[in-house]
C-alpha cells in the first residue's frame, strides 16, 4: 500500500513536491553552476564554455555543440556504483543534452562546445530530473544564451493514482514514472520518457501534474538566480 | 540598492514599440532576454548588458593576448575567447622574412592587439598595428569577467580614473577580461582587491563611493 | 564560476611569481608555511555509510565511504580490505575530462592511500566477518569538486575526516547493529612545491603551474612519517627535503586540531 489516506510513504499529498533548495554559483573554477538539493538527491551541475570545440573535426561551422554528461558518484548509492559511465548514465546524458539544447541559441557561437558536467553525490529517485533543472541554472549563471529557463519533474502513477514527483520506493513500486523537462513560459516538452503502464487518460493527468511541478520548481530556480544578486527581476 | 536583473525567458519589452537589442530576441509580439544581465531600455532598442559570459570578439576591440603557437609567417593568439586569434606577421609592428617569426614573439609572449577581423565562422584575426598595440614586457596580467570590463572602466572612464588616482598604478584594459597593471607592489595588491570589489557587485548602485572609500580616498 | 582558462602560462605570469619568490613572496600574500583557510563537514551524503566536504581554499573534495561484505585478500585472510580511488570529473576544472582515471588521478588515489594504510588508521583487523572467507571492504573514494591547487592534502584530509564518523552497515546485511566504524589516529598529510628556489606548502593553483617538483608527507600523531610522494620533473636538495618534513611536523599540528575539533 503506498496510498493510504491520501497521503503516500513520505506524508505527501499526489501532487506535493519534495523539499528543493537550489543555489547558483557555488564552484570557483566552473563558468556557471548550481547545487541542488531536491528530497534525498544532492546534484551538483557545472558549465564551461562556449569554448573550442576539439579536436576541429566535430566543430559544426554554424553553431554550438551542446555535450552535457550525467555521472553518479560510486558513493551516491546504496550499493556502491563503480566508477565510470554505464548504459543507464550514457543514456541520460544524451536525453539531457538533446533537452538541453533546444533552448540554447546556439547559432550564436559555431565551432564551440558548451561542456555540462552533472554529478549526482546522493540518489534518491528523480536524479535526471535534478540534473536537468540543475543544469538550467548552471547555464544561465555562465550567461549562455537561452530562450529559457529548461526544468524538469517527474509524475507517475501509484496504487492506481497519479502522483506527482515519485520517491525511490514509488518509482520501485509504482506503476508508471513520467519525467518531463519544459522550457517553462512555452511548456514546450524538452525531454519526455516513460516506463510503466498507463492508459491515455492517466498520461494526460501525469503530463499536467509534470508540468505544474516543472513550474513551481522554476519559479525557485529563477529565485536561486536573483538570490546570488541578492537583485528583483524584471518581467 | 540593486539594478534590475532579467534572466533567460524574461519579459522585456513590446515587440510593436521596441527593437531587439544585443541579449534580447522577440516571440510573437513580445521581447524576451537571452541572458542573465542588467535591462537597459533606452530609446529604440532594449538591451540586456551580461552579467556573465565569455568574451566574444568584436573588430576593433583592444585585447590583451598569450602567443600560444608560432608558425613561420603568423603566429597563433589566445585572446580569452571561444575563438583563437591569428596574427599573421604582415600585421605585426616588426618588418620581418619569412620565418623570422619566432625572433619577435615566442609561445608565452604577451601582446596587446586589436581585432581585425571576425568571419561568419568567427575565424578571428588580428593586428599589433596602432596605437596601443606593443608586446608587454613588464607588469602583471590579472583576469576578470570579461562582462564585467565595463563597469572596470565606468561611464566616460570614471571607474578607470578613480583606480588610477587613488592607486598611482598604470592600468591597461583589454575588452577581453584581461587587464595589465604596473605599479608598487602593495599599491597593486590594493587595486587588486578593488577590481575584484567591483567584479563581484557591478550590479549594484553606489559602488563609486564604496571603490573610493577603499582605496583610501 | 571564474575566468577561463590562460591555456599556456604567460611569460609574464612566470616572471611576475619569479620575482615574488625571490622576496620570498607568494601571488596570494601568504607566508610559505601557511595553508589556506581550511573548512571540514561531516556526513554530508546520506547513501555513504560515512562522508566529508573539505575545503582549502577554493579547492573543495568530497570524500564517500561505502562498506560492502567480501572476500579478504588470501595472504591476510582475518583482514578488512580498503581500497581508495580518485574521481577527477569534469566540473572540477575546465582541464579535466571524462574517461577513465588518468596517471594524475591515480597517483593521488594511491599516495592518500598509503598514507592512511601505513599510518594503520582504520583498524583492518576488527573487520573480519568470518575468517577466510568474509570481511568487511572499505571503499574510499574522492570525488574532486572544485580544483584551485593542493588535490594531495584535499582528497586526504576529506579521505580522514570521512573516515572518522563512518558506520559499519550491519543492518543492511542483518548482521546486527550498525556500529562505528573502528579507527585510530588520522594521518595528516602536507604538500610542497617548489618554483625558483622557493619551497611552499599548499600550493594554489597558480603555484602548482609553474612548480618544478613537489612533495608530499604524511605524518602521524607523534610526528613521525608514515608516507612519502616525491613528483613532477624537477629535484629536491637532501637539505630541502629535511626542511619539509621539519616544517610539516608543525603545519600538521595544527591540521590534526582540526580534525580532531
Amino acid at each position: 500500500m503506498l496510498i493510504k489516506d491520501g497521503k503516500r510513504v513520505d506524508g505527501r499529498k499526489p501532487d506535493e513536491l519534495r523539499p528543493i533548495k537550489i543555489e547558483a554559483g557555488v564552484l570557483y573554477r566552473a563558468d556557471g553552476s548550481c547545487y541542488l538539493e531536491w528530497g534525498g538527491n544532492k546534484v551538483l551541475a557545472a558549465v564551461y564554455g562556449p569554448r573550442e570545440a576539439l579536436p576541429r573535426h566535430i566543430q559544426d561551422p554554424t553553431k554550438a555543440l551542446v555535450n552535457a554528461r550525467y555521472n553518479m558518484a560510486s558513493f551516491s548509492v546504496e550499493e556502491r556504483k563503480r566508477p565510470g559511465p554505464d548504459r543507464r548514465s550514457i543514456e541520460i546524458s544524451k536525453v539531457t543534452s538533446e533537452a538541453l539544447e533546444s533552448v540554447i541559441f546556439t547559432e550564436l557561437f559555431p565551432r564551440t562546445v558548451i561542456d555540462i558536467s552533472i554529478e549526482v553525490l546522493d540518489a534518491e529517485a528523480g536524479t535526471r530530473c535534478a540534473g536537468i533543472t540543475a543544469a538550467g541554472v548552471a547555464l544561465a549563471d555562465a550567461g549562455i544564451p537561452m530562450r529559457d529557463i529548461p526544468v524538469a519533474c517527474a509524475a507517475g502513477k501509484v496504487d492506481g493514482t497519479i502522483v506527482l514527483d515519485l520517491t525511490s520506493e514509488e518509482d520501485q513500486e509504482g506503476d508508471a514514472d513520467l519525467p518531463v523537462a519544459i522550457a517553462p513560459r512555452t511548456e514546450e516538452i524538452l525531454l519526455l520518457q516513460m516506463d510503466g503502464h498507463m492508459t491515455y487518460k492517466e498520461f494526460e493527468e501525469a503530463l499536467e501534474l509534470a508540468i505544474k511541478g516543472c513550474k513551481e520548481i522554476a519559479k525557485l530556480q529563477r529565485k536561486a538566480l536573483l538570490n546570488k544578486y541578492k537583485a528583483f527581476e524584471v518581467g | 540598492m540593486m539594478r534590475r536583473i532579467v534572466l533567460p525567458g524574461s519579459v522585456v519589452g513590446n515587440a510593436k514599440s521596441k527593437l531587439p537589442g544585443k541579449g534580447v530576441f522577440k516571440e510573437g509580439d513580445k521581447l524576451y532576454a537571452s541572458r542573465l544581465g542588467i535591462l537597459e531600455d533606452k530609446g529604440k532598442y532594449v538591451n540586456v548588458i551580461p552579467l556573465a559570459g565569455v568574451y566574444d570578439p568584436n573588430v576593433g576591440d583592444t585585447v590583451i593576448g598569450v602567443i600560444q603557437e608560432v608558425f613561420k609567417n603568423a603566429w597563433i593568439v589566445d585572446i580569452n575567447a571561444p575563438y583563437p586569434a591569428i596574427l599573421n606577421m604582415e600585421d605585426a609592428p616588426w618588418k620581418m622574412e619569412y620565418g623570422e617569426t619566432a625572433k619577435y614573439l615566442k609561445v608565452g609572449d604577451v601582446i596587446v592587439a586589436l581585432i581585425k577581423l571576425v568571419d561568419e565562422a568567427r575565424n578571428v584575426e588580428v593586428s599589433m598595428k596602432g596605437k596601443p598595440c606593443r608586446k608587454i614586457e613588464d607588469g602583471i596580467i590579472i583576469e576578470v569577467q570579461p562582462s564585467k570590463i565595463p563597469r572596470i572602466i565606468g561611464k566616460n572612464a570614471s571607474m578607470l580614473n578613480i583606480l588610477k588616482k587613488y592607486t598611482q598604478c598604470w592600468i591597461f584594459v583589454g575588452q577581453n577580461g584581461r587587464i595589465w597593471i604596473k605599479g608598487e607592489d602593495d599599491k597593486v595588491d590594493l587595486l587588486i582587491k578593488a577590481i575584484r570589489k567591483i567584479e563581484k557587485e557591478a550590479h549594484t548602485f553606489g559602488l563609486t563611493e564604496r571603490i573610493i572609500k577603499m582605496l583610501g580616498g | 564560476m571564474e575566468i577561463p582558462e590562460v591555456k599556456r602560462v604567460s611569460a609574464i605570469k612566470r616572471d611576475h611569481l619569479a620575482r615574488l619568490a625571490k622576496e620570498r613572496k607568494r601571488p596570494d600574500g601568504r607566508k610559505p608555511d601557511e595553508y589556506r583557510p581550511i573548512k571540514i563537514e561531516r556526513n554530508i551524503i546520506k547513501k555513504a555509510e560515512g562522508s566529508a566536504r573539505v575545503r582549502i581554499g577554493n579547492t573543495m573534495v568530497l570524500a564517500g565511504i561505502k562498506l560492502e561484505v567480501g572476500e579478504p585478500y588470501p595472504d591476510s585472510p582475518e583482514e578488512g580490505v580498503m581500497t581508495t580511488s580518485v574521481e577527477l570529473p569534469p566540473l572540477a576544472s575546465p582541464e579535466f575530462e571524462p574517461g577513465p582515471p588518468t596517471p594524475d588521478a591515480i597517483e593521488l588515489a594511491r599516495v592518500v592511500d598509503r598514507g592512511i594504510r601505513e599510518s594503520e588508521f582504520i583498524k583492518l583487523e576488527k573487520l573480519c566477518i568470518e575468517p577466510g572467507e568474509k570481511v568487511w571492504i572499505v571503499f574510499i573514494d574522492l570525488h574532486v569538486l572544485d580544483y584551485d591547487g593542493n588535490l594531495f592534502d584535499a582528497c586526504s584530509l576529506a579521505a580522514s575526516a570521512a573516515l572518522q564518523k563512518t558506520i559499519i552497515p550491519n543492518e543492511r546485511y542483518e548482521m546486527g547493529e550498525n556500529e562505528k566504524l573502528p579507527v585510530g589516529s588520522p594521518p595528516v598529510s602536507c604538500t610542497f612545491v617548489k618554483y625558483e628556489d622557493f619551497v611552499v606548502i599548499d600550493p594554489c593553483l597558480e603555484e602548482e603551474e609553474i612548480a618544478q617538483a613537489r612533495f608530499t608527507v604524511a605524518l602521524d600523531k607523534n610526528g613521525d612519517i608514515r608516507a612519502m610522494q616525491k613528483g613532477l620533473k624537477g629535484s629536491f636538495t637532501i637539505d630541502e627535503i629535511k626542511n619539509n618534513i621539519k616544517r610539516a611536523q608543525i603545519q600538521a599540528k595544527k591540521i590534526r586540531r582540526l580534525l580532531e575539533g
